[in-house]
């Protein structure tokens, strides 16, 4: 485990001293490649200013309700179109090629829809998140050995209890999976919506980046990367690593 | 011994009654005649082995006896009662691990019981421990699926499935899978666990000495279409050991009939 930890710090410490002395070669233009150290110092400024967490917790918000919205829809929807074949041909197909859709597609839409709101937000999030989760929970449920449903229908498991004692147990692997995916789908989609829209009720992330551009501040923008990067390894790490870790352990997929 | 012998004439009491039972497998190019007209009556408490090669209909059979699947053609009926549909009075074994991989050992085998009737959480928690203790599993309750063997994991699906009390227990080739020495010793529990609790159990298996060892009648099928060609008594005294030679005679006998009519259904 320590050396597990240490190998992974030794890594990362020997990209940062990449990094820096790159910096020191003058290859490029500081204004191209800031330095580590003002990546730090624009993030420590920013931390201290109260403008890092605000946007933090504006993104955050927004895409804990958007994923939230995503989740609650794609779910049940997914169960659906795994359920009969009507569903499958017609939302199944719908998702299908819904999913190819970059999530950035759906911006100009929300915006003439919505406007500069928070409403378009979380349209774009919702946009890029449910469809993935759809096609997850519907190929997870089909891939469920019909023993299962077999064995709990003799013990004379029907209708809702199919479902909520059998068939979404049974898929759990793959509705994590489902989910872990549309986390992601969830954060590119409101990267690019905060890129491309900007509003007043509130100044996320993506603005942040934005502005860094506008300002030609390549230590914001980089700064700001960061700290994207970091908070999707931290909830990789605290919310689907657990969950994850204990569906091996209860399947016995483990794997080292 | 190896007469043939015409069914029980007990049929006030039997059990479980199948008359003229005739079922059909439609699929666009096939047309497959899996049961034909099968009669069968089984009295309370017997332990009866239905035998046959593979697509002779005795797991078709099962199927309709559980509820699983429907006759086309035909009467069936347990306690007098017509089958509509599954329930915990009828429970299945299955031949693959139908155990849910979700769930620890024990929540397998309270999975069934929080189904069948109106126990407390207490006396149902009580009922799991009571038969994993019978199948010789309590101390792994807490164990997960994946880290029984193959033996373990079909005691296992026996204690779910003798856990709501079942009047009819319904065993499609339990055994199977497992490798020999592991399949004896199941014998030996299955003996003991009927003996003790008189289940009237309906076994599966294409196994002929597997059903001399187990069953007080053994049904045999032969397939295109599946039908019973002929049944044996088999009156050894109990616990039987599948390795006796008295019960080895009964096999070679019914596996010489057996070949008989194999043989006789498919040319070359």
């Amino acid at each position: 485990m320590i050396a597990r930890w240490l190998a992974a710090s030794l890594f990362f410490m020997a990209l940062i001293a990449a990094w820096h002395f790159a910096v020191q070669a003058r290859i490029w233009s500081p204004l191209l490649l800031p330095s580590p150290l003002s990546v730090f110092d624009y993030l420590r400024a920013a931390a201290q200013d109260g403008t890092l967490w605000e946007a933090m917790l504006v993104t955050l918000q927004r895409l804990l309700i958007g994923y939230g919205l995503g989740i609650l829809t794609g779910i049940p929807i997914g169960l659906l179109t795994a359920s009969s074949r009507w569903s499958q041909d017609t939302i199944g197909v719908l998702a299908l090629g819904l999913q190819t859709l970059p999530s950035v597609c759906w911006v100009p839409l929300a915006l003439l829809w919505f406007g500069q709101t928070e409403a378009a937000m979380l349209f774009v999030v919702v946009m890029g998140t449910v469809w993935s989760l759809i096609i997850a929970t519907d190929s997870g449920v089909r891939t469920i050995p019909p023993i299962y449903t077999r064995a709990a229908r003799s013990m004379g498991s029907t209708g809702l209890h199919m479902w909520t004692h059998v068939i979404v147990p049974a898929s759990l692997p793959f509705l994590l999976s489902g989910m872990k995916q549309g986390w992601a789908f969830a954060w590119r989609s409101l990267m690019a919506a905060e890129i491309f829209v900007t509003i007043l009720t509130g100044f996320g992330l993506g603005h942040l980046l934005h502005y860094g551009r506008e300002l030609n501040a390549m230590d914001q923008v980089i700064g700001v990367m960061f700290v994207i990067v970091f908070i999707g390894l931290a909830v990789d790490k605290t919310l689907f690593a657990p969950c994850e870790r204990f569906l091996h352990r209860r399947w016995g997929t483990e794997h080292r | 011994m190896g007469t043939p012998e015409t069914a029980r004439t007990n049929t006030a009491s039997a059990k479980l009654v199948l008359e003229h039972v005739s079922k059909w497998f439609k699929t666009s190019s096939l047309n497959v005649h899996a049961l034909d007209d099968v009669t069968l009556r089984i009295p309370e408490g017997e332990f009866v082995c239905l035998v046959g090669p593979s697509g002779c209909g005795k797991s078709t059979l099962l199927n309709i006896i559980a509820g699983l699947d429907r006759t086309d053609q035909g009467l069936i009926q347990d306690d007098g009662q017509p089958i509509a549909g599954p329930g915990p009075h009828r429970l299945v074994m299955f031949q693959e691990a139908a155990l849910f991989p979700w769930l620890t050992v024990l929540g397998n085998v309270l999975f069934g019981l929080k189904l069948s009737n109106g126990l407390n959480a207490a006396e149902r928690r009580e009922k799991a421990e009571y038969f994993l203790e019978l199948v010789g599993l309590k101390r792994f309750m807490h164990s997960n699926v994946h880290e029984l063997s193959g033996g373990m994991k079909q005691r296992v699906a026996l204690a779910r499935a003798l856990a709501p009390n079942p009047s009819l227990l319904l065993m499609d080739e339990p055994f199977g899978a497992l490798d020999a020495l592991t399949r004896e010793q199941l014998y030996g529990d299955i003996q003991r666990i009927w003996s003790q609790h008189r289940k009237t159990i309906v076994f599966v298996t294409h196994n002929v000495r597997e059903a001399v060892c187990l069953g007080d009648r053994v049904i045999l099928f032969s397939p295109h279409p599946g039908r019973i060609r002929e049944e044996f008594a088999i009156p050894l005294p109990r616990p039987r050991d599948i390795n006796s030679v008295d019960l080895a005679r009964y096999a070679t006998e019914i596996t010489r009939v057996l070949k008989g009519y194999v043989q006789s259904e498919v040319p070359g």
